[in-house]
């Protein structure tokens, strides 16, 4: 029973971990983009979110309802205004110049909120929890889930649903081309990004009430991010929630064994599975 | 004569120091179909793409329909109603045969190609409408490029090197499609190797050396020996 419980409670952790990923899969997929400041966006997100809870006085997942469609600004204005200039044959200038968004972001937030460990209150919501066949689920991790397997749902239905799904996948297909069929790359572009720092903007929230969160912190969310991507194969979304789920058994699992361990078998797992397939367990077919 | 549709005026056009195009002069005038035939490296392909945006000129170089083009981006090209079959077919290789040509509806241009005029046309694309766009054969995907291209209703048409890499019987169906295609008063210009072909389904015909055009005249006029000194040189 006790391995199952660490098995449940794996699978909610990786979750969390699917939306610090989410965004990053559809970036990459749409413009080849490592985005090297994820994890401090997420971070940002967390931020954004605390302000709103304590200056309006709304419940953190209230919050959502004005951190989603800024960070969604932010993201389209960072994509027009910067990263679009970066974008070429060349794949040193973007990871470059996200790297150094990333230590102005960091610092940034030093200087606003100082670096000492915040949370945000939601209150009953981060103890309740509910029997289920004698398991005691969290209901944030359980919402934390839901949210991952939404937002997942709701990219894979805009990628192969809607025209701008569509216009998503032939700019990636071939920018030029598209460019031809009256598509602006960098007006797609920026919406991917936008919709990318939605994403993270959920994250960042759910983050800050599960846990505490400083400046700093945005380098392991960006690798646990990375790694989920990539054992579920890169730009392709439901792999990436496998991959989410993956790394969060293997955190639990591995903590099971020995608390000091949590975060080592995670990373180990990724290296496991690196190592078989170099791909990714489900590398990009299209759907 | 009505202000032709297309005026290219000292057309020059460089990648990086190689200098590709050398000051063209020429027009399309509406309703016409133009060949533009030349070697490889004679800048045909250079001139598809600074036509249609994908490469930079210098101010007032390419006019269309009396405003200058010569400094917009692609898109925006697209959205005054110049399309492209290019070379090559390049369909979207992650999008169904429907979606591909959704996307040339994308510059939302209104006029008689929609989903059911490019089916009539091509009945095989309604079969294989929900297939990967691969999946086909090389004239099926020739017909999906041209029915993409056609979805956004543009007054010109280009067509690059719709012949290169398919077979001889394909490229009779293809051609023979074509008077279905450049009706309606819409104008075209037809880049091609073949050149039987190229002066059999055009008014008139330009032919391009070394970035500069080297002969101007019309399709059923110019005489062989005319095409092989323009074409290689040969004095």
């Amino acid at each position: 029973m006790d391995w199952l419980n660490a098995i449940v409670q794996g699978t909610l952790l990786g979750g969390l971990y699917v939306l610090f990923a989410a965004g990053l899969s559809l970036i990459f997929g749409v413009m080849r983009l490592v985005n090297i400041a994820h994890g401090d966006l997420i971070v940002l997100g967390a931020y954004l979110g605390l302000t709103v809870t304590t200056t309006v006085g709304l419940h953190p997942l209230a919050a959502l309802v004005i951190v989603v469609p800024a960070m969604g600004l932010i993201g389209y204005a960072l994509q027009r205004g910067l990263l679009n200039q970066t974008l070429g044959d060349d794949l040193l200038p973007p990871l470059l110049v996200t790297f150094g968004l990333s230590v102005i972001l960091q610092n940034g937030l030093l200087e606003l909120y100082t670096a000492d460990p915040q949370k945000m209150d939601a209150g009953a919501l981060e103890t309740a929890s509910v029997t289920v066949g004698g398991l005691t689920l969290g209901v944030l991790p359980l919402l934390t889930f839901g949210f991952a397997v939404a937002v997942i749902w709701g990219l894979q239905w805009t990628f192969y649903r809607t025209g701008l799904g569509r216009a998503f996948r032939a700019v990636s297909d071939n920018q030029d081309i598209a460019q031809l069929m009256g598509l602006n790359r960098r007006h797609i572009f920026g919406l991917a990004m936008a919709l990318a720092l939605a994403v993270t903007a959920i994250a960042g929230i759910l983050l800050g009430i599960r846990t505490s969160f400083d400046p700093s912190i945005g380098g392991g969310r960006l690798i646990f991010g990375f790694e989920a991507v990539i054992i579920g194969g890169l730009g392709n979304l439901w792999g990436t929630l496998a991959g989410g789920v993956i790394l969060g058994v293997a955190q639990t699992l591995g903590a099971k064994i020995d608390p000091g361990w949590q975060i080592l078998s995670g990373h180990l797992a990724f290296l496991i599975i690196l190592a078989i397939r170099p791909n990714g367990l489900f590398p990009r077919i299209a759907a | 004569m009505p202000d032709p549709i297309l005026q290219m005026r000292g057309l020059t056009a460089h990648y990086g120091d190689f200098q590709a195009l050398y000051g063209i002069d020429m027009h399309v005038d509406p309703g016409e179909v133009l060949a533009i035939i030349g070697a490889n490296g004679a800048g045909k392909t250079t001139l598809m793409r600074s036509v249609t945006g994908l490469l930079r000129n210098g101010a007032n170089q390419i006019r269309y329909r009396g405003q200058d083009i010569s400094r917009l981006r692609a898109d925006q090209v697209a959205r005054r109603g110049l399309a492209m079959v290019p070379e090559g077919r390049q369909l979207f290789p992650s999008l169904s045969v429907k979606e591909n040509l959704m996307i040339g509806a994308q510059v939302g241009r209104k006029g008689p190609w929609d989903l059911g005029a490019v089916y009539r046309l091509f009945p095989i694309l309604d079969e294989r409408k929900d297939q990967q766009s691969i999946s086909l054969s090389g004239g099926q995907q020739q017909m999906v490029a041209i029915g993409r291209a056609l979805m956004s209703n543009p007054d010109l048409l280009l067509f690059d090197e719709i012949s290169l890499g398919l077979a001889p019987i394909v490229i009779k169906d293809i051609y023979a499609a074509l008077p279905g295609i450049i009706k309606d008063g819409m104008s075209a210009i037809i880049v091609e190797q073949d050149i039987a072909q190229a002066l059999k389904v055009s008014g008139r015909v330009y032919c391009l050396q070394e970035g500069r055009v080297s002969l101007e005249g019309a399709s059923d006029k110019v005489t062989r020996e005319e095409i092989s000194r323009a074409y290689f040189g040969i004095a």
